[in-house]
């Protein structure tokens, strides 16, 4: 009896932090401003701004979340095969900067990417032309890898080194080269690793507002950024809650692809 | 005399200033079923994984039909190892776990389809090429990983402690087909164990090993009832080892007791460890053996009685198939041929020996 007990606290927040606002953005979003049903909200996502908007924030989402695999799986790899002191530090140093604010990490790099910034001023003395790389979608990038990086390499890291060494020893020992190890052995056993790194780099890399507002310099307009200006510029909060129940939906349909991918069933999904 | 398949030279492997193997050196020949027997830490697996391939010596050389393979890697080597935890891919099914070595050798999907029926009847578990490896028990997951590696057709095939995590009954099933696999294959099997039952029931020679030396090589039965020193016969089944003085040739003084053996050549006087099997102690009537004692421990045992008896100032343990009461005043006798007369160890490699009895 006293175990349901306990579930109380959970109940209020998920009321409160779930259900209530979720309740609340699905009636603005469905309703104008004068409160009668409208789909004009939902279908909003059909004008070009915001349409475009959406098309770029997918685009952005999977360059990042494509370059964040690149480096973590191989990164994995190596940790895997290190010893337990190096692996300990390696680990370290990739969670350091989490541990930093996230709006100063994001600044940082506005500071080091800007026209006078550090990036070019090595640039300059290297004889090098300067490259303008802040307030463009590469700079966006730049500061998604940056900022969502170790949410990619911790869970493909902990499903690499679920993997028993005497499996992979067993491979070599049934005759498997390296590349054959990794296609047929490694990769396979890290899918539900990857699965989870994909999803906790593709979601917050759609619907972020704050770092293309910091490094695209008002110019990049995200879906995030729109739903943001709807909320505070134009206080249309009934548009933008029809928008983000729009990219929900996109969110939704990407995750169910993921979990198909993962037949397992081990990832942590959201 | 079978020819020499395997042979390892002055083999030394040192983990972190902690020396696991010191010049060793062994020659396994063709079609023979040795077992690396010892406690943990002894090396035993350690010479396993250098034969595997997984291990490189820090000094000596690996020999295969008498090529230096000690770079060789091990997908390189025609080797094969179950290993003790039986590393199963568990994202492939029953089937594809066989056919992986398969594969990898580029054979046809005819030739492969063939060879898993084959190596899945091999190890009785015949139709079992879809289940997942999850839904099998222990046993089963030990024979898949078996046929795994015996579908290779491997010249060698390594196993590591491979029946430990079974129960009593599956371990001594596995023991007979494993046997049975031997002599129908014709490969030569290295199994390490730290079980002794597995050791004397399964191979044509055991090597006994502890503190990173072989202590003695022999058949089982040599093992068994020559033990060349007090570790060999403390660890292969029970024994009774004491100190005793070697007074000349065929006399040995044990427990101020003297007894006629059949041993000769340790000199006049000198100090030896003397080993006698429980079962091989005859407990008489008070006054008729060599040692008067009185029982002062019994346990029925299923096949016979085990007793400790304080005689001499030592608790003798005897194996009987006639009980004596607690408390009973008896006499111990043996007969020469079963007194075991040891050297007591003297140099660095034989005082490994003394390590963990």
């Amino acid at each position: 009896m006293s175990k349901k007990y306990c579930a109380v606290p959970f109940l209020v927040w998920l009321a409160a932090g779930t259900v209530i606002p979720f309740a609340m953005i699905l009636y603005y979003g469905l309703t104008d401003r004068t409160g009668a049903f409208t789909l004009n909200n939902i279908l909003a996502i059909f004008q070009p701004i915001h349409g475009q908007a959406l098309g770029l924030s997918l685009l952005l989402a999977l360059i990042s979340t494509v370059i964040c695999l690149l480096l973590a799986f191989p990164l994995a790899m190596i940790l895997k095969d290190s010893n337990l002191g190096r692996r300990g530090f390696i680990i370290f140093i990739f969670i350091l900067p989490m541990w930093m604010n996230f709006l100063l990490r994001t600044m940082a790099w506005q500071v080091i990417l800007e026209k006078g910034g550090i990036f070019n001023t090595v640039l300059a003395h290297l004889h090098l032309p300067a490259l303008t790389i802040i307030n463009t979608p590469a700079a966006v990038v730049l500061g998604m890898v940056y900022d969502f990086l170790p949410f990619m390499v911790l869970p493909i890291y902990n499903a690499m080194m679920k993997i028993d060494d005497s499996i992979v020893e067993a491979a070599y020992d049934l005759g498997a080269g390296k590349s054959t190890v990794l296609r047929r052995i490694l990769l396979p056993m890290s899918i539900p690793g990857i699965a989870s790194g994909i999803t906790m780099v593709f979601v917050p890399s759609l619907t972020t507002f704050v770092i293309s507002n910091i490094l695209g310099g008002g110019k990049i307009y995200l879906i995030g950024n729109i739903i943001e200006q709807e909320f505070t510029t134009s206080a249309n909060w009934n548009l933008g809650s029809g928008l983000s129940l729009v990219m929900m939906l996109f969110i939704i349909v990407s995750m169910a692809a993921l979990n198909a991918l993962d037949k397992n069933g081990e990832g942590n999904f959201i | 005399m079978r020819d020499t398949l395997i042979e390892l030279r002055n083999i030394t492997k040192t983990f972190e200033n902690n020396v696991v193997l010191d010049n060793l050196n062994l020659q396994v020949g063709e079609n023979e079923f040795i077992t690396l027997l010892g406690p943990s830490g002894c090396g035993k697996t350690t010479t396993l994984r250098i034969v595997g391939g997984f291990e490189t010596p820090d000094k000596g050389q690996v020999f295969f039909e008498g090529e230096d393979i000690t770079d060789m890697p091990p997908n390189l080597r025609q080797i094969n190892t179950v290993f003790q935890k039986y590393a199963l891919f568990p994202h492939m099914n029953v089937g594809e776990n066989i056919a992986f070595g398969l594969r990898i050798s580029g054979k046809s999907d005819a030739y492969i389809r063939d060879k898993v029926r084959y190596g899945l009847r091999l190890v009785n578990l015949a139709g079992f090429e879809n289940r997942r490896v999850e839904s099998l028990s222990g046993g089963q997951q030990q024979r898949v990983a078996m046929a795994r590696a015996i579908v290779n057709e491997p010249k060698v095939l390594l196993l590591d402690e491979p029946l430990g995590a079974l129960d009593l009954k599956l371990r001594q099933d596995m023991e007979y087909e494993l046997i049975r696999l031997k002599n129908e294959l014709g490969i030569t099997f290295i199994y390490v164990t730290h079980d002794q039952e597995e050791a004397l029931t399964m191979s044509d020679k055991v090597v006994v090993m502890n503190g990173g030396f072989i202590q003695q090589m022999g058949t089982p039965e040599d093992i068994y009832n020559e033990p060349q020193n007090a570790f060999v016969a403390d660890f292969i089944g029970d024994s009774n080892i004491l100190d005793g003085i070697m007074l000349r040739d065929r006399l040995v003084c044990v427990c101020d007791t003297l007894f006629p053996c059949i041993d000769e050549g340790f000199g006049n006087d000198a100090p030896v460890d003397v080993v006698i099997r429980p079962e091989d102690l005859i407990v008489r009537r008070p006054g008729e053996g060599k040692l008067d004692g009185e029982v002062i421990h019994n346990v029925f045992i299923g096949v016979h009685y085990e007793m400790e008896i304080l005689a001499g100032g030592f608790e003798w343990l005897v194996q009987s198939t006639t009980s004596h009461a607690v408390g009973d005043r008896v006499s111990l006798d043996v007969a020469p041929e079963n007194i075991q007369i040891m050297h007591k160890p003297k140099t660095r490699e034989q005082e490994a020996i003394r390590r963990d009895v």
